[in-house]
Order: C-alpha cells, then sequence, then structure tokens
C-alpha cells in the first residue's frame, strides 16, 4: 500500500526554531518582576537537620523570603521530597532562598546556618546488607515501587557462603521463574557462574531542570524542562498541592532527558511554591553541579548470573541475581528490565530471577535509556561471544540460534511479545556490515594496536496503550493534531501525528501539531519515555482520526444523500465514491459539524476519555469537526530491538580505543520517519560507548563525597570519542497489533552499541570478559599486562 | 585567546580533558582577577557549582555602561566588572539563543563568535568584548529570515535532536568555516570538539557541517 506520509522524511516544525535560537527552554523565559531562587543543598551524605538559622539571611537587603521543608507538601517515603529536613545524599536540597537577583539569593544561602546531626550513610549496597551495615535511610534499607520499605540484613553466613569475589546471594525481595533450572543445567555443556557490576552513571542532560513559575488568577503557570507533557500534570498538582485543571505547564522544548525528566520531579515543585509565599514570578536556574545532584543517574548492579549453553549453542538456563543501588530514594525498577531482557532475548529455557533493590547515600536514580535492558547487554553478549568460542561457533550465528521471534515470552509473566524481528536484523546488519569478510581482521595487531570485530544486540519494550487522542478539522479546512506528548528531541511528535494525516489523506502543510503548553488543549498521553511514542500515540493518534473521518462520512452522507459508507476521503475532501466530484472540503465539513453540534463539535464526548482529554476537547468545543477517543485497540507485550556491529582498534600501550566501523539496525516495526529513526540509532549509539567505556559515577567510601560532579570528569562521549562516521538501517517490518505497524526503538540501540563495543574489546584481548562496566584503560592495560585488576570484583566506585 | 588556543584546546580534549578544562579558563580566570572582584564573580557565575560549598563573599561591583557590538548592532548596557557575555546576553539583551550548559567552559553550548572566532561566552567577560564584533546564533539568518547556510544544512540533515546544544554547534560549524571553507571531516570533527551533544547527534552534526561546506556560496 502506497503511503502520503508514512516512511517520508519530513522537516519537523520545531527544527528550524532550533537551529535558529527561538526555540525557548525553561530558563529562556521571563516574566514581569521575576525573581531568583537559589537552593542550600546538604553537605553531607546522611543527617538530621537539627536546626535552621536564617536571621541574618532574612534580614540583607534584596533577600525576599525562604522555603523550608516545613513550607512544602510533603512527599510520601520512600519518594524524593522537595525539600528535606534529613538529607540523604550530598547535594539534596534543604532550602531555597528567594531574593531580587541570583548573587544576593546565594549571599543570603551563604548566611544561614543550618546544624546537621551526621548519620551513619552507605555507598555500596552490599555494605548494607551486611549484619549490622548501616542503613541509608532511617526508614529501611530495601525497598522500590511495589516493595515495601523494609530493613533487610543478609547474615554473616550468607556472605561466607559466597566465596572471595563472588556475589552473596541472602534473602531476595522480588523472584520469578520458570521451566525446570536444574535439568537445564544438567544439560548445559557449559555453564559460566560470573559476578559482575555495572555503574551508574550521571544522565547529565545538555540542558540543567531551571524552573520559573508564577500564579495568575489561581492557576499555577509552570515553565519546565520536561520530555513529558500531560502525564506530568496529576504530578505537577500533587507536588504543588493544586487542582490539575490549574497548572498551566509550558514545556514546548526539552534539552534532553534521557528518562530523567520523563515524569515531574521534586525540584519543579520550588519555584512555583516560592512564587505562591511571595506573589511574584520565580526563576531557579540550576547549574551544573546541581543538576548532576538532582537530575538523578542510572541505577548501578552488582549481580551474579549462572548461564549454561547446550553444544549448539542453546542458552539452556539462567540464573540471575541482582543487587541495585537505588541510591537515596526509590529511583527507578532497572532490576524488573534486567530480568526480562534476559529472558526475552536469550530466550533460555528455564530461569530464575532474584533481586534486592538497597537505598544508598547518592543521587537520586531515574530511568535511564534502557533501564535494566541496557546493564545485561553489557554483561551477557561478551559472555555469549566467550560461549561462541568454546563451542566453535560464529558469533552471529549463537545469536541467531538463540533470537526471539514474534511471540517468544518475556519475563516471569510469560507474555508473548508482539512482533520480533532480531532475526532479520541480525542477518540484515551481518550482510550490510560484511561480517564473515571482517572477521578476518578480528584479532589482527599492528604494533601495539589490535583489531576486534564484534555484534552486540539489545531490547525494550516499545509502547504502551490506553491513552487518547484529539484532532480537530477548522472551518479554514486544516487538520490540528493535539498532542499531549513532549519534545524530547525525537521529532515523534510530529512523526506519530502524521499517522492521523495518513488517515485523513491530508498534506502535511495543511497539517498544524498543537503541542507543548496547557492552552493548546492537549488530550491525556503517556510521556515520552520508555520507546513508546511511536507505538503509543501512533494509536491514540489513529483512534481520534477514524473517530474524525466516521464523522466527516457522516456529515457528507447527512449533506449529500447516501450512507456514509458511499464515502471516501483525499485531498482534505470527503466526497461520494461513485461519484468524486460530489463532496464537501474539509473546511466545510467543519463548518457543517460546528453547525450540528453535539458529538460532531465537541459538545458531546466520549465516557472513557481521561478528564483531562475531556477538559481540552470541551475547550475546544464548536471551533470545527473534534475527533476524540480513547484507544481501546488490542495491544500486547511490545518488544523493540536493536543490533550492532563494530570494529574497533584497541592500542594495549595506552588501553585506548578507537571505533572504526560501526553499523547499527533496529526492529522498529514499520519506520515512519526515517531521518528521525537515524538520530535515534546513531544517538542511541553514541550514548552506549560512554556507558560501556567512558562513564561512571564515583563516591569516597569514607565521606561520601563525589568525585566526578562536571562534564569532564563524569565523561560523556565528545565528537573525538566515537565513529567520524555511522551507518544505520532498519529492518522495516510492522507490528501486527499497531495501525499502521509502528514501534517504538529510543533504548536498544544504546545497549547494542555498548554491547558491540565491549565485545569487541573482549575479542582484541583474547576473549577477555571484565564482567563490568565501564570499561576503562586501565583495566584493558592490566589484561594486556597480564596483571591482575586494581579492583576487586565486586567493588564499586573504582577510581 | 586565539583561534589556535581555541584549536589546541579541542585537540586535547579526548586525551587530557582536565587539561583542556584548565587552558581554556586559564584567559578568564586572569581576567576575572584583573576586575578584582574575585569572590562575587565565583558567586554570581558558579554560585553553587560547587554546590554544598560555603565559601566567602562580597557585595557585587558597580555597573558601567559600556557599547557593545552585537548581532552587527550597538547595544548599550550596563555591565557588572564580573558579568560574563553570556549573562548580558541573555538576561540584558534578551539573546536567549545562547544556552548556558555548565556555566564553565566544559560544554560548548554558550558558543558565539568575537572577532569570526569561536568562544564560550559563559567564560568571556563581557567587558573584554568592547569594540570587538560578537555575533551569536541569533545574528546569523539574513535580513528577511532566510536560513545561514549552515543552518540551512542543519535542518536539512535533522541533525539537532534535543536543540539544546544546537545554537553552539552552529556556532562553531560557521566560525571553522569561515576560517577553512573546505574543511575534511576529520578537521570538522576536531574543530567541533568543544561543543559536546548528550543527544549524541555527532554524526549527523558533521553531515550537516559537511553539506554547508560543500555549497557553492558559503561565506
Amino acid at each position: 500500500m502506497a503511503y502520503k506520509h508514512i516512511g517520508k522524511d519530513f522537516t519537523p516544525h520545531d527544527v528550524v526554531a532550533k537551529v535558529t535560537g527561538q526555540a525557548k527552554y525553561a530558563e529562556d523565559f521571563r516574566a514581569e518582576g521575576m525573581v531568583f531562587c537559589r537552593l542550600l543543598l546538604s553537605p553531607m551524605p546522611h543527617g538530621r537537620v537539627r536546626n535552621i538559622d536564617a536571621s541574618e539571611a532574612l534580614k540583607m537587603e534584596g533577600v525576599l523570603g525562604i522555603l523550608t521543608a516545613d513550607d512544602v507538601p510533603a512527599i510520601p517515603a520512600p519518594n524524593a521530597p522537595i525539600l528535606t529536613k534529613e538529607p540523604m545524599f550530598v547535594g539534596e536540597p534543604i532550602l531555597a532562598v528567594a531574593a531580587v537577583d541570583e548573587t544576593t539569593a546565594q549571599d543570603a544561602i551563604e548566611k544561614i546556618k543550618v546544624d546537621i546531626e551526621p548519620l551513619p550513610f552507605t555507598i555500596d549496597p552490599l555494605q548494607s546488607l551486611f549484619p549490622g551495615g548501616p542503613n541509608a535511610r532511617s526508614d529501611g534499607n530495601v525497598g522500590n515501587v511495589g516493595i515495601e520499605l523494609q530493613t533487610l540484613k543478609w547474615t554473616a553466613a550468607d556472605f561466607a557462603r559466597a566465596g572471595e569475589g563472588k556475589l552473596p546471594m541472602g534473602k531476595a525481595v522480588e523472584e520469578w521463574s520458570y521451566g525446570d533450572l536444574d535439568a537445564a543445567f544438567a544439560k548445559a555443556k557449559i555453564v559460566y557462574d560470573e559476578t559482575f557490576v555495572t555503574a551508574s552513571n550521571s544522565h547529565h542532560s545538555m540542558e540543567p531542570r531551571s524552573c520559573m513559575a508564577y500564579w495568575q488568577n489561581g492557576k499555577c503557570f509552570v515553565h519546565a524542562s520536561l520530555q513529558s507533557h500531560t502525564y506530568t500534570i496529576p504530578q505537577i498538582a500533587q507536588y504543588l498541592g493544586i487542582d490539575p485543571q490549574d497548572v498551566v505547564l509550558i514545556a514546548e522544548y526539552c534539552g534532553g532527558g534521557f528518562g530523567s525528566k520523563g515524569s515531574a520531579y521534586p525540584s519543579m515543585a520550588i519555584p512555583a511554591l516560592m512564587s505562591k509565599k511571595l506573589g511574584r514570578p520565580v526563576m531557579m536556574r540550576i547549574s551544573r553541579a546541581e543538576e548532576y545532584f538532582i537530575g538523578s543517574a542510572r541505577n548501578g548492579f552488582q549481580g551474579r548470573i549462572r548461564i549454561g549453553f547446550g553444544a549448539d549453542g542453546k542458552v539452556l538456563g539462567v540464573d540471575l541475581f541482582i543487587v541495585q543501588d537505588n541510591a537515596a530514594n526509590n529511583g527507578f525498577w532497572d532490576f524488573r528490565g534486567a530480568g526480562e531482557a534476559v529472558s526475552l532475548v536469550y530466550t533460555p529455557t528455564a530461569m530464575r530471577f532474584r533481586a534486592v533493590p538497597v537505598y544508598t547515600n547518592l543521587p537520586s536514580r531515574t530511568a535511564q535509556r534502557g533501564p535494566g535492558q541496557n546493564q545485561m547487554a553489557c554483561i551477557v553478549e561478551p559472555l555469549l561471544d566467550r560461549a561462541a568460542r568454546e563451542l566453535g561457533i560464529d558469533r552471529v550465528e549463537i545469536r541467531l540460534r538463540n533470537a526471539p521471534v514474534t511471540g517468544s515470552p518475556v519475563g516471569g509473566e510469560r507474555r508473548p511479545v508482539t512482533s520480533a524481528y532480531v532475526r532479520e536484523a541480525l542477518e540484515k546488519g551481518a550482510a550490510r556490515f560484511n561480517w564473515r569478510e571482517k572477521l578476518r581482521e578480528n584479532g589482527k595487531r599492528d604494533g601495539s594496536k589490535v583489531i576486534g570485530v564484534a555484534v552486540g544486540q539489545a531490547y525494550h519494550p516499545a509502547g504502551f496503550f490506553g491513552f487518547d487522542g484529539l484532532v480537530r478539522i477548522t472551518p479554514d479546512g486544516k487538520l490540528h493534531i493535539h498532542t499531549g506528548v513532549g519534545n524530547l528531541g525525537t521529532f515523534s511528535h510530529s512523526a506519530t501525528a502524521r499517522i492521523a494525516a495518513e488517515v485523513l489523506k491530508v498534506d502535511w502543510e495543511n497539517c498544524i501539531v498543537e503541542r507543548g503548553d496547557s492552552r493548546r488543549h492537549l488530550p491525556w498521553n503517556i510521556g515520552q519515555f520508555g520507546s513508546n511514542t511511536s507505538y503509543t500515540m501512533s494509536r491514540t493518534n489513529y483512534v481520534a482520526a477514524m473517530d474524525a473521518l466516521t464523522k466527516l462520512k457522516e456529515i457528507a452522507a447527512r449533506e449529500l444523500g447516501g450512507s456514509p459508507d458511499d464515502y471516501d476521503v483525499d485531498g482534505s475532501r470527503v466526497f461520494q465514491k461513485s461519484n468524486p466530484s460530489r463532496g464537501l472540503g474539509y473546511g466545510e465539513a467543519a463548518q457543517r459539524a460546528i453547525d450540528l453540534g453535539g458529538r460532531y463539535s465537541g459538545h458531546e464526548l466520549p465516557q472513557d476519555i481521561h478528564p483531562i482529554t475531556r477538559a481540552s476537547a470541551s475547550a475546544l468545543a464548536g471551533t470545527g469537526l473534534i475527533g476524540v477517543a480513547k484507544d481501546t485497540l488490542p495491544g500486547g507485550a511490545t518488544a523493540a530491538f536493536a543490533v550492532a556491529f563494530a570494529k574497533v582498534e584497541v592500542d594495549l600501550e595506552t588501553g585506548q580505543h578507537r571505533i572504526l566501523e560501526f553499523l547499527t539496525v533496529g526492529d522498529c516495526g514499520r519506520v515512519i520517519h526515517p531521518m528521525g529513526l537515524a538520530t535515534q540509532l546513531k544517538g542511541g549509539s553514541v550514548q552506549g560507548f560512554g556507558l560501556a567505556c567512558l562513564e561512571h559515577i564515583v563516591y569516597d567510601p569514607q565521606n561520601g563525597l563525589p568525585a566526578n560532579v562536571g562534564l569532564y570528569q563524569a565523561k560523556p562521549p565528545t565528537y573525538l570519542d566515537v565513529p567520524a562516521e555511522m551507518q544505520w538501517d532498519a529492518v522495516d517490518k510492522p507490528d501486527p497489533t499497531s495501525p499502521l505497524g509502528t514501534k517504538g526503538i529510543g533504548e536498544p540501540p544504546m545497549g547494542a552499541a555498548a554491547a558491540a563495543l565491549l565485545c569487541a574489546i573482549s575479542q582484541a584481548l583474547g576473549g577477555h570478559v571484565f564482567n563490568r562496566t565501564p570499561v576503562l584503560p586501565d583495566m584493558i592495560i592490566n589484561v594486556a599486562a597480564g596483571r591482575s585488576q586494581s579492583h576487586k570484583p565486586l567493588q564499586v566506585h573504582t577510581q | 585567546m586565539n583561534e589556535s588556543d581555541r584549536g589546541g584546546a579541542a585537540a586535547l580534549t579526548a586525551a587530557a580533558g582536565e587539561e583542556a578544562a584548565r587552558y581554556s579558563r586559564r584567559e578568564f580566570i586572569k581576567r576575572v582577577i584583573a576586575s578584582g572582584a574575585v569572590a562575587s564573580a565565583a558567586v554570581y557565575v558558579y554560585g553553587g557549582l560547587q554546590g554544598c560549598g560555603r565559601g566567602p563573599s562580597v557585595a557585587g561591583g558597580v555597573e558601567r555602561l559600556i557599547s557593545l557590538n552585537v548581532n552587527g548592532e550597538v547595544r548599550r548596557v550596563d555591565v557588572l566588572p564580573q558579568e560574563t557575555l553570556a549573562m548580558t546576553l541573555r538576561y540584558k539583551l534578551g539573546l536567549t539563543g545562547t544556552k548556558l550548559g555548565c556555566d564553565r567552559a566544559e560544554c560548548g553550548a554558550c558558543t558565539v563568535l568575537i572577532d569570526d572566532v569561536a568562544h564560550y561566552s559563559c567564560s568571556t567577560l563581557t567587558h573584554s568584548v568592547r569594540g570587538r564584533k560578537v555575533v551569536t546564533i541569533e545574528g546569523l539568518a539574513g535580513p528577511n529570515g532566510e536560513l545561514h547556510p549552515v543552518q540551512q544544512a542543519f535542518v536539512d540533515e535533522l541533525a539537532p535532536q534535543c536543540g539544546f546544544c544546537t545554537p553552539g554547534q552552529v556556532m562553531a560549524a560557521v566560525a571553522l568555516l569561515r576560517q577553512n571553507p573546505r574543511p575534511t571531516r576529520e578537521e570538522a570533527r576536531i574543530a567541533l570538539s568543544g561543543n559536546l551533544c548528550r543527544c549524541g547527534a555527532y554524526d549527523n552534526y558533521l553531515n550537516a557541517v559537511m553539506r554547508a561546506a560543500a555549497q557553492p556560496s558559503e561565506t
């Protein structure tokens, strides 16, 4: 079938604003009478605030007010508070001061005396699980979303039983299993039992989460940095203690989030609450260091995997245990993603998964691109290569033999995935990369430099269902696609809007994407995270467009006779199939809809839509033909995959590497927007290189202080850390549950690229497996020199 | 700071990031010291960058009215001795296209042209650019809004993702092409290496620079 828009490139409306500097991010807004606020951050990893003496500060000229934990809504523990009396990491906000300018606000902060009683702290989950070990929180040391906050200590015997360098495995708080694990391991030709560590790394979005807010006529106007839009409104309302209808959110642009700005976050409540107190607009600029402290990081793992392979390379059994570093608050459930990823990507015949998420006195965690899935890609892919070598199987072949297919089960619930084309991705990639030919270079040495050639793969769910769509045709004939999804920079707000244009057969120049500002009346959509937009919002825009299509045909039948089925649409016209000259332009039909009223004009709305959609559609009622619907289409467990191929040169003397050639291939369903897909595949890969070989957070165990706050120390990849040219491709096979076959892709390319790089380094080192991320130059030198590593196998915060 | 300084810093980035950081900030720090406003500059510009630091502080200096040449116009503006160009542009001249990603010469989001050379405006004191030509992202498009060839190439290649680093990337690319209208991809990569992109859009940005360089009319 020939599509008008699907699979074709276009110029998204926001790209011109981005290259001209006209795109306004949160810190670019000003308001009459705007003042500034600054934060006082905890200087210690864990303590109790005994007293705050702000008297000197409040006497200063220009100082307008202070906000402490007593002045803000309490957030139920263990979720992160807005301001705290029990700081649980260095850099946690204790109070905020507002002044006429930022300098005065900061000077006032310096004059405030905060008396904090130090409490025990930990930066290592295993230390907290040890009998008598410190708890990061005074109310417990273990928990997560869906796991009760509790104190859990393993026994000394648990630790002793593990043996030197092996992860102890005491009581788990989450567990699932399927199949006969003992039988699987008994049948296996090779069984590895590996202990591993994946470091936490900071999101470090380029735009720090600055925020400006003010109140007008009882409504709170919030200019924030968010990847999502309507999804965050009820959360913001909760932070502010107001009705969602009283939040006006302006978040048209977001300078990067990668998971850390997917939901509302506590700090964005501060300017709004301060503004309420002062009666003036308040800007809170967040510095790079503050972004490090409150801007979130990926959850780190200390884990153990027992994995058994049959003689044919088939993964028979997996026993996975993960101790997750939650940081001080709930963070994210990366451990769940880890278990699901291993169950799906390697399709073991039997598997057991156990996990313990442990609180530590480290900066808050949120999902970071491929939370859990990408850590496991870094750990399991090199083990797959090790098995392939021992069994004499090609490394692409062993992946083909284990690859999931459509309907393969995921996780403990064994839900079948709606589509999986990993085999196709591997085959396409191997052919395009010229895998067999390139393998001849694998291990080739030139002086101190050795070539490694490798493949990696990763997975992430690819979309949700059950949200709302809202479109509007106005009397000028334009199609307005209202979308409540955010703008993370993927351009998928518009790529998925084109689904509605496709259904209604409207040229793109006659489409207007309404987004980014509550005043544009947006529907209830999930956030822009979890690689979901291309699936979830294709569905919502599809059902809303189908509703509009039905109404267009009904109106035409009413006007021109016959039944609605006698009509079709194209070129912004609804016309009789038998006599295409008989029809109505979309503008005329929109005017008729307004005249007819009721459900045509949005005055009557479906019962099942979300209150936010209802409010938006009601506000638009009478302005045109309204198409509005909840997505009730059949859905399922979606899955996106990426594979990556890399040729890497490793210098055994310096430990440095260069990626000489790189190709990534996505299984993202039908491609809607090729150029947008390319940016996701390549950009995700760049982040993968950072995950594999550059980035981690480091704390001093003695004092709980951070060692690498700034960008130079955190080391996100630069131009010089990535290949000079990157190649991409896509399987381009539709997902059967998505109306036009689309599904997400944002996260897997990162894990696939990280795995390909780690596997290539492993190849260059004769198959050495590190069981750790990131792999840093000193670790490579140690292997090349035959020396043992300077860290212990379970050590965190190395270097 | 001259072009070779900047190129030098870029080349050092991969091998010795911290060295490069000190190198590119040396001039800035020297000038801050010369302005006699070390402590208050640290508060105003770096306020809270230590996050939990409780350093000493003094009141800011006195504003002085100066003339700046920005985007071809002479702008009169009151400037503090310790004020950075990024803050003047963003908070006094309304030019918010110049972004602050780190405020400490690490990321390049604040890159502007000073006499056709790319500079980090977060680490340039405003009083030091008197009598010099400052061009920001807002100063590139033509009188009727027609995009500069570099901007057009960035659109054509769908180079940005989140867009926050994009103005800096564009300015670095414009500076490169003024010095070297026909760079190799490797030269472009080095020239832009002082500009971080967390979305990882480097390949697309380089494609855009090479596309712009291939334009016959690029100046």
